[in-house]
């Protein structure tokens, strides 16, 4: 099965961490990414950008109306998207739980394109 | 439909025979497998433009060997030059094994190859991996594209199940006596689950699935001439066969799923029907049956329909008794409850659902709320039906599911609607 696990943060919180916890961190996430990769349940990683970047679009009336911003306004952003391919969502949910020492991890199935006639 | 044709088809078939002679001699299963792989890419590129050898066994023989020697001097620079002279050398230039110095291509390693590739220290995501690629022949590249990952990532699942082999200290050789039930079993389930992950696929960006379809029946075939007096091998071909003889019905052009009352049987394949039959009909008569067998009769009954209310219920709802006795697993206690509500009426059925609702396995599972969704339709509870439909469609994984289940509800909400 297919899982995504979505990493929320605060990003003031991550920017007040100390450089050499931040560092720690990182190193954990490392480390996970080489043995999720040499396993084979990783199918990619990606880290998003601050929160400040985001562009925000909506159509209206045919035309599109961009926003400086994140939609949300929660404290909490996205901040990484992690896409795997394990056994069970139990497994998922012990793969991202490393993540989540200072963010909020959310871990969900993907759809998928097959089905099972009912 | 179920066979590969030219080179390919033969690289297949070559495949765990040359893997076979390769690990005989030198032992060493993952290297060889690196080897044997290398080849079968190395004569996909080749036989197509300058023709298949006269003899293609010693021709891949020859050039993985070549590989696995270079591999184990480590001399990658020389590795490349001879990639490059063997591409230009006529194919049969190449072939300078006696055939003395292997085993006889009768002695057929399959066997020997699915018992390792489907050992019990790998996760059935690499089982079905190994398998693929080590006994099926089919590259890392189709393997990944098959199931929708990227290619390294296929790789490295590879890899890491050559070396869980290589860590449970498993050996090219046939499991002792008294492990080869459990072993066989473990074989079965993983060639099935290649079957179905072909056969689950819907249409546009799916299509290469089937080719999964395709090759799970050609293992199974294989195995079946290694073994042809398991009822269960049996057993699981016929039920192969007999459901895949459905597929040219199972989806509309759009990919969405048709149930199967709904399926247009005249699309179904005849060939694979009538072969389902025979293999079935003779192993019911003489084997012990197993859960595969009975699998596939009812199968065969669905099949034996020439219209949908022509269905033997009576006998499915017997068959089930069988396989529930055979195989308790919740899963098929829900195909059990649409039986017995088919013959003994929609409450019947929601009656044998209630007895899941403790159970672990499936509670929370979209296809408890889907049976149980069509049992309240068939018992005219509409309001009921089309909130379960819903409950099922925010559950389930699957896209063409949960197109299926939304239309069921939107259909129960037309208020002019008669019960059926």
């Amino acid at each position: 099965m297919k899982y995504v696990v979505l990493i929320y943060n605060n990003p003031a919180t991550w920017e007040a961490l100390p450089h050499a916890e931040r560092d720690r961190i990182m190193n954990i996430h490392n480390t996970l990414i080489k043995e999720l990769t040499a396993s084979g349940e990783l199918l990619r990683v990606d880290g998003l950008t601050h929160p400040t970047n985001t562009k925000t679009v909506r159509l209206r009336g045919g035309v599109p109306v961009v926003t400086d911003g994140p939609f949300s306004e929660a404290k909490e952003q996205l901040a990484g998207v992690w896409a795997l391919d394990c056994e069970s969502i139990e497994r998922a949910i012990e793969i991202g739980a490393p993540l989540a020492e200072y963010d909020t991890v959310e871990v969900r199935p993907l759809m998928d394109l097959s089905g099972m006639e009912m | 439909m179920t066979e590969f044709e030219g080179v390919e088809g033969l690289l297949r078939q070559l495949a765990p025979q040359v893997l076979g002679a390769l690990v005989r001699r030198y032992g060493q299963f993952g290297d060889c497998e690196d080897a044997v792989q290398e080849a079968l890419l190395a004569a996909a590129l080749q036989w197509p433009q300058q023709g298949v050898p006269e003899n293609p066994r010693g021709w891949l023989i020859t050039v993985a060997t070549r590989r696995l020697t270079d591999e184990l001097r480590g001399d990658s620079a020389r590795r490349q030059r001879e990639a490059r002279a063997a591409a230009l050398l006529p194919p049969d230039s190449l072939v300078t094994a006696s055939p003395a110095e292997y085993p006889s291509p009768q002695q057929d390693d399959t066997l020997t190859l699915l018992f390792l590739c489907c050992h019990p220290a790998l996760s059935p995501a690499s089982q079905i991996a190994l398998t693929l690629r080590a006994v099926g022949g089919l590259t890392t590249a189709q393997i990944a594209r098959a199931f929708f990952v990227p290619e390294e990532t296929m790789a490295q699942r590879i890899s890491r199940a050559k070396q869980s082999i290589r860590a449970a200290g498993a050996r090219f050789s046939m499991p002792p006596e008294d492990e080869r039930a459990e072993r066989l079993r473990a074989v079965l389930q993983v060639l099935y689950l290649i079957f179905n992950e072909g056969y689950t696929a819907t249409s546009g960006p799916e299509l290469q699935r089937a080719e999964l379809t395709a090759e799970a029946i050609r293992l199974s075939r294989d195995l079946h001439r290694l073994l042809p007096d398991d009822g269960e091998v049996s057993g699981l071909l016929a039920l192969m066969l007999l459901t895949d003889a459905r597929r040219p019905a199972r989806t509309g052009p759009d990919g969405s799923l048709v149930p199967l009352a709904e399926q247009d049987r005249q699309r179904w394949n005849r060939a694979s029907i009538e072969e389902g039959l025979t293999l079935i009909t003779g192993t019911l008569s003489r084997a012990r049956i197993g859960a595969y067998q009975v699998q596939a009769a009812i199968a065969a009954i669905h099949d034996e329909a020439t219209r949908a209310e022509d269905t033997d219920w009576r006998q499915i709802v017997l068959l089930y008794e069988l396989l529930v006795g055979l195989s308790p697993n919740p899963m098929i206690t829900l195909n059990q409850a649409v039986a017995v509500a088919m013959v003994y009426g929609a409450q019947a059925g929601l009656d044998l659902l209630r007895t899941l609702a403790g159970d672990d396995r499936i509670a929370g599972h979209h296809r408890l709320d889907a049976v149980r969704a069509h049992l309240l339709e068939m018992a005219g509870d509409h309001a009921a039906a089309r909130s379960a439909y819903q409950l099922a469609a925010r559950r389930t994984t699957s896209l063409p599911e949960q197109r299926y289940l939304d239309a069921r509800a939107a259909r129960l909400e037309e208020p002019a609607r008669q019960p059926d």
